[in-house]
C-alpha cells in the first residue's frame, strides 16, 4: 500500500477544484493509496478500514477471498472510506483518464458522506484513528484473556445488527430533523392527549400558547412555557421523568446497549472488560449503518457526478469513447436484477428534471392525462439545487418512497420480474409480474437492508426477545448460534419469539396439489445452557 | 520428480528443505558467509515483523486449532468447507473447495413462497405484464453446473496444492482418522543421517578409493605419472583438496507411497445428484490421502459404464458423462490388470474407491465378486459407495445386494468397507460421515 504518485495526485487536485466549482462540498484533504488486488482481498472483510480490529473469522474470509480470486480475478476500480481525511484506494494500472473518472466518483462519495444527514454521527471524529485505538485495546485484552476475547467479539458481532441506529441518530443535538424537544413532544402528544384527554379546542389553545411564548430575560421559550404548565399541572414533571425512564426500557430495540446496561453477567466486576468489546462492536456497527442505508443514493449520486464532471473536464478530451464504455458497464440497467448505480443515477436525473419543470407541485399532481403530464413544464429550473437537498436529507427508503412514480417506471421501461416453475417444460420462467410503480417501489423497498426489530423484555432473569413480525421469517440456520451467543452475554436463559412458515403444512398442500400461500405460525426458541429448543405457540 | 533422486547433495537439500532447518543448521550455513555478506537490509528486514494490516492473518493451521478449541469450550464449530463453482462458457465448470465461515445473526429472509413462485426482482424491457421473458432449465444439462466437481486444467498441479490443505482441514476438522503405520508400507517420509555426501578437504571419514582416484587424476594432469612406467606412489604429490571425505548428511527416505484408484460409474443413470455426491466424496478422499501421505500419492482415475477406461486426470474424471449401461466388473477388472502389469502391489499402499448408483446389468455380480476377491489380496482398502437414485429402493440396489450376499464385508472387515445413501440427502455432513466409514 503506497500513496499515489505526484503526477496522479496533481490530476486529482485538478478534479477537486472542478468538483468544488460545481457545488460539491468536502474537506480539502484526502488520501489516495495504490493497492494491489491482494491488498483488497485482505481489506475487504474489514470493510476496507486498515486499522479495524483483528478477528479470526476475517482471516478465513481472506483465505476464501484468495481462493476465489484465483478463479475469479477481478480489478476493483476504487473504493472509498468515510474517514477524516477520506481515504480511497486505487489500482496501480489505471490510465489517467480512468483515474479522472474514478476520482470524480470518489469525490461525490466523499461529498455524500460529509453532507448527508444520516451520516451526522460520523462527522465529529476520524473512524480510522478510533479503530486503531480500539484495535490496540482488543489486542491488549487478548493478551490477558486469550480466546475469550474472540468469543465475546463473535457474540457481540452476532447481534451487531440489533443496534438502535435511528434512536442514536435522533439523540443528536444538532439535527434539525429530530430537534423537537422531547418535553414538548411529551406534553402535546402524550400528556394532553392520552393522560388529560383534552378536547381539540383546548389542545389548539395550548399549541397557540406555545407558539406565542417568546424567550425573555435570558430564559428560554420552553422554560417560560412549562412554568405555566406546572402551575396548572403540578404532576407533569414527575410524569415526564417517569415516562422517560420507562421508555428506555420498554421501546429499546438496541439489544447491545440493553445487555451492557442490564446483564448481570456483564456487570460483574470480572466481566466488565467484555463490555468494552461490545461497545467497540456496537460503535463500529453504528458507524457503518448510514452507508448500508444509503447505498443506492450514494452510488447514484457518485454516478451522476462522475458523468457530469468528466464530460466537462477539458483535460481529458478524446477519451469520451473509452469513458462511455466504462460508464455504460457501470450504470446500465440489467435485464433482470437490480443495480444501485443504475437506479440511483436515473432517479437523481429524473428528480432534477422533474423539479426543473416544476412537477413536484399540486398543479402537476392533479393532471391525469398522459400527454399533459409529459409536456408539463413550468421552467422553474432549480432542479440542481433540489437534488442537493435530496442528497442531504434522504436515505434509500425515503428516496424511493418519495420520488419513484409511474412516470419514472414508464420512462425507463422498468418492471417487476417474477420467477415461477413451469412443470410441463421443467424450466424456471422469468416473467413480467408488474409494471405498476407501486409494485416496483414495494419490490425495491423489500430488497433494502432491514434488520429485524426485536422488543426486549426481562421476565424474572429470562431475557425475552420478541421479534416483531413484518412478513418475513428469520433465517433459521443462524438462529441457534446467535441465541447461544446472546445467552452467553446475558448469563442466563434467553427466549426468542418469532414467526416461521409452516413448512409441514406447505408440503402437505403441495402434495395435495393445492395452490397454497405460506402460512406463518408463532414459535418460541429457548436457549438454556447452550441447548436450543423450539416450540410452536398458538 | 524429486523423489526419484534420493541421493542428493547436501547443498541441494539445504535449498529445498529450507523450512525444515533447525536452529543449529541455520547458524552453520550463516557462518559460511563472511562478515561483509550481511547488511541491515537483508537481516533485520528479513526477520523483522511487519506490522501491517495483513501481517496478523493467521494461517489455516492456527485457524483450525482455534476452531477445535471451540468444541472444548462448549461452542459449535464454525469452519465449513464451501464449494465454489466457476461456470464457464464451454460447460466445463470448475469447482474448488475453500474454507468458509458464516457469521450468524438474526437476518430476515424470504421463505419459500409455495406454488413454485420465486422471489421477485427488477428488470427492464418492453413486454406486457404476464409475458415470459426468459427461462432456465431446472435440471442441469449434461455437462452443466453441478455435475463436475472437477478442477479444470489445473488437474494435477493445482489440485495438489489445494488438496493438501483441504486434506488437513478434513483430517482435523472432521476428525478423519490418521493412517496407521502398517509394517514396511508406512508412507511417511523419514529422514536418516548417513555418510553419503562427499566433501573435499575435510569431513568425518576419509573415502580412500575416491581420494586415490583424485590423487591419480591430479598427478596425471601435473605430468607426474607416466603411464608407460611403473607407478611410484611415493613420488606422487598430495594436495589437501584431493582428500575426499564422507560427511554425515540428512537423507530423505521415500519409503513407500500410495496409489489410489478412483473408480466412478459414469453411465446414464448416474446423472445429477449421484454423480455430484460421488465426485464430492472422491475429491475429499483424494485430499485426505494427499495430506496423509504428505503428497506422496499417485492417483489413478477410472470411469466405467459397460467398459472401463482410465482417464488421465481429475478433470476428465469428474466431467465425463456417457449414456451407456453399467457393468461394474469391467472397472474392477481394469484395476486388477493395472496393478498386476505395473506390479504396484509390491511397492505401494493401494486404495480403491468406487462410486456408483448401485446399478449393474450383471444382477448376480459373479464376475464383480471374483474381481473384488482378487483386489482384496493386494490392497489396503476398498471403499464402495452407493449413491442411490431417488427411484431406487433404500438399501436395495443391485450392487449392495450382491456384495452383501457375498459376505465379503464380514470376511474382510479390514479391507473392504461399504456405504450407501440416498444421493439427494448427500449434504456435506453425510458425505463426510460416509468417508469416515470408508476409511476408518
Amino acid at each position: 500500500m503506497q500513496l499515489v504518485d505526484q503526477h496522479t495526485k496533481k490530476i486529482m487536485e485538478g478534479c477537486k477544484e472542478r468538483a468544488l466549482d460545481a457545488g460539491l462540498s468536502f474537506d480539502k484533504e484526502s488520501l489516495e493509496y495504490i493497492v494491489t488486488n491482494s491488498d483488497m482481498v485482505e481489506l475487504s472483510p474489514k470493510h476496507m478500514i486498515p486499522t479495524l480490529y483483528d478477528y479470526w473469522l476475517h482471516d478465513i474470509q481472506v483465505l476464501r477471498g484468495k481462493g476465489e480470486y484465483e478463479y475469479y480475478p477481478h480489478n476493483p476500480y476504487e473504493t472509498v472510506i468515510n474517514t477524516r481525511p477520506a481515504i480511497s484506494f486505487y489500482n496501480d494500472n489505471n490510465p489517467d483518464w480512468l483515474n479522472v473518472m474514478i476520482f470524480y466518483h470518489v469525490l461525490a462519495h466523499i461529498d455524500f458522506f460529509q453532507n448527508n444527514k444520516f451520516y451526522e454521527k460520523t462527522w465529529d471524529y476520524d473512524f480510522k484513528e478510533k479503530a486503531l485505538t480500539e484495535k490496540r485495546i482488543i489486542d491488549k485484552l487478548r493478551s490477558k484473556k486469550g480466546r475469550w476475547v474472540d468469543y465475546v467479539l463473535e457474540f457481540a458481532r452476532g447481534i451487531d445488527n440489533l443496534v438502535g441506529y435511528y434512536q442514536n441518530l435522533s439523540e443528536s443535538e444538532n439535527n434539525d430533523l429530530f430537534n423537537l424537544p422531547s418535553k414538548v413532544d411529551f406534553y402535546f402528544n402524550t400528556f394532553l392527549q392520552d393522560i388529560k384527554k383534552v378536547g381539540m379546542n383546548k389542545f389548539l389553545e395550548e399549541v397557540e400558547r406555545y407558539n406565542s411564548t417568546e424567550a425573555n430575560n435570558g430564559r428560554s421559550k420552553e422554560d417560560l412555557f412549562f412554568e405555566n404548565v406546572l402551575i396548572l399541572n403540578p404532576e407533569f414533571d414527575e410524569l415526564f421523568m417517569k415516562r422517560n425512564k420507562g421508555e428506555v426500557k420498554k421501546v429499546s430495540s438496541d439489544l447491545m446497549q440493553y445487555l451492557m446496561n442490564e446483564s448481570k453477567f456483564l456487570n460483574k466486576k470480572e466481566n466488565e472488560w467484555m463490555k468494552v468489546i461490545i461497545d467497540i462492536v456496537r460503535d463500529t456497527s453504528l458507524y457503518f449503518s448510514p452507508q448500508i442505508r444509503t447505498k443506492t443514493m450514494n452510488e447514484g449520486w457518485a454516478s451522476y457526478w462522475h458523468e457530469k464532471l468528466f464530460m466537462n473536464d477539458d483535460r481529458i478530451n478524446g477519451h469520451e469513447i473509452s469513458f462511455a464504455k466504462v460508464n455504460a458497464k457501470v450504470t446500465s440497467l440489467s435485464r433482470v436484477g437490480l443495480n444501485p448505480y443504475a437506479i440511483g443515477w436515473r432517479l437523481f436525473m429524473f428528480i432534477e428534471e422533474s423539479q426543473d419543470k416544476g412537477k413536484y407541485t399540486y398543479e402537476f399532481d392533479k393532471l391525469s392525462e398522459i400527454d399533459k403530464r409529459k409536456d408539463f413544464d413550468k421552467s422553474i429550473n432549480n432542479g440542481r439545487d433540489f437534488i442537493f437537498h435530496v442528497r442531504e436529507n434522504y436515505n434509500d427508503l425515503t428516496f424511493f418512497n418519495s420520488f419513484l412514480d409511474q412516470d419514472f417506471v414508464d420512462k425507463y421501461k422498468l418492471m417487476v420480474v417474477g420467477q415461477r416453475i413451469n412443470q410441463q417444460k421443467m424450466v424456471k420462467e422469468y416473467y413480467v409480474k408488474s409494471r405498476k410503480a407501486e409494485d416496483y417501489k414495494q419490490m425495491l423497498i423489500n430488497s433494502l437492508y432491514h434488520p429485524p426489530f426485536i422488543k426486549i423484555k426481562n421476565i424474572s432473569d429470562t431475557l425475552y426477545l420478541e421479534h416483531v413480525f413484518e412478513g418475513k421469517e428469520l433465517y433459521r440456520d443462524y438462529i441457534q448460534n446467535t441465541l447461544i451467543g446472546i445467552e452467553y452475554l446475558w448469563g442466563s436463559k434467553v427466549q426468542l419469539e418469532t414467526h416461521e412458515v409452516d413448512m409441514e403444512k406447505m408440503r402437505a398442500d403441495e402434495q395435495a396439489n393445492r395452490n397454497s400461500k405460506p402460512t406463518f405460525r408463532k414459535v418460541l426458541y429457548s436457549v438454556h445452557n447452550k441447548k436450543v429448543t423450539k416450540q410452536v405457540l398458538n | 520428480m524429486e523423489e526419484k533422486d534420493s541421493k542428493k547433495t547436501k547443498s541441494d537439500d539445504l535449498v529445498n528443505q529450507d523450512k525444515d532447518l533447525n536452529h543449529d543448521e541455520l547458524l552453520s550455513i550463516k557462518s559460511y558467509k563472511s562478515f561483509y555478506d550481511f547488511s541491515d537490509f537483508q537481516t533485520i528486514y528479513k526477520f523483522s515483523f511487519h506490522d501491517t494490516f495483513s501481517s496478523r492473518i493467521y494461517d489455516l493451521d492456527r485457524l483450525l486449532e482455534k476452531d477445535k478449541m471451540r468444541e472444548k469450550d462448549g461452542f459449535p464449530r464454525k469452519i465449513k468447507l464451501g464449494k465454489l463453482v466457476k461456470p464457464s462458457k464451454d460447460g466445463k465448470d470448475k469447482t474448488i473447495i475453500i474454507p468458509t465461515v458464516s457469521e450468524e445473526k438474526f437476518y430476515h429472509w424470504d421463505a419459500p413462497q409455495g406454488g413454485g413462485e420465486g422471489k421477485s426482482t427488477g428488470g427492464i424491457g418492453g413486454e406486457d405484464e404476464g409475458e415470459v421473458i426468459g427461462e432456465e432449465p431446472i435440471r442441469p444439462s449434461e455437462q452443466g453446473e453441478g455435475q463436475g466437481a472437477g478442477q479444470g486444467d489445473a488437474a494435477e498441479h493445482g489440485m495438489g496444492a489445494d488438496a493438501y490443505d483441504i486434506g488437513k482441514i478434513l483430517t482435523e476438522q472432521f476428525e478423519l482418522p490418521n493412517i496407521k503405520e502398517k509394517g514396511k508400507k508406512t508412507s511417511l517420509t523419514k529422514f536418516s543421517y548417513e555418510l553419503t555426501d562427499k566433501n573435499k578437504g575435510h569431513g568425518q571419514l576419509l573415502d580412500k578409493k575416491a581420494t586415490l582416484k583424485r590423487v591419480v587424476k591430479t598427478n596425471l594432469s601435473l605430468g607426474r605419472i607416466d603411464a608407460k612406467k611403473k607407478i611410484d606412489t611415493s613420488k606422487m604429490l598430495l594436495t589437501p583438496s584431493d582428500r575426499v571425505y564422507r560427511i554425515l548428511s540428512k537423507e530423505k527416505d521415500y519409503e513407500s507411497q500410495a496409489v489410489v484408484f478412483f473408480v466412478r460409474d459414469y453411465s446414464g443413470s448416474m446423472q445429477g445428484k449421484p454423480t455430484e455426491a460421488v465426485v464430492t466424496q472422491h475429491i475429499y478422499i483424494n485430499s485426505w490421502l494427499i495430506y496423509q501421505y504428505k503428497r506422496q500419492v499417485k492417483s489413478r482415475f477410472i470411469v466405467h459404464d459397460q467398459q472401463a477406461i482410465e482417464v488421465p486426470d481429475f478433470y476428465t474424471y469428474y466431467n465425463k458423462n456417457v449414456a451407456g449401461g453399467t457393468e461394474v466388473s469391467s472397472a474392477y477388472e481394469l484395476v486388477n490388470k493395472i496393478i498386476e502389469e505395473e506390479s504396484l502391489a509390491r511397492d505401494y499402499n493401494i486404495y480403491i474407491f468406487h462410486g456408483t448408483d448401485g446399478d449393474d446389468w450383471d444382477q448376480k455380480g459373479t464376475k464383480t465378486i471374483e474381481n473384488i476377491q482378487k483386489m482384496i489380496s493386494h490392497t489396503n482398502r476398498i471403499g464402495i459407495t452407493v449413491a442411490e437414485n431417488t427411484y431406487t429402493q433404500r438399501n436395495n440396489s443391485v450392487v449392495e445386494k450382491y456384495i452383501k450376499e457375498s459376505k465379503l464385508l464380514e470376511k474382510h472387515p479390514e479391507i473392504i468397507h461399504f456405504d450407501s445413501f440416498k444421493a439427494v440427502d448427500a449434504d456435506e455432513s453425510r458425505i463426510i460421515q460416509s468417508i469416515k466409514l470408508l476409511i476408518s
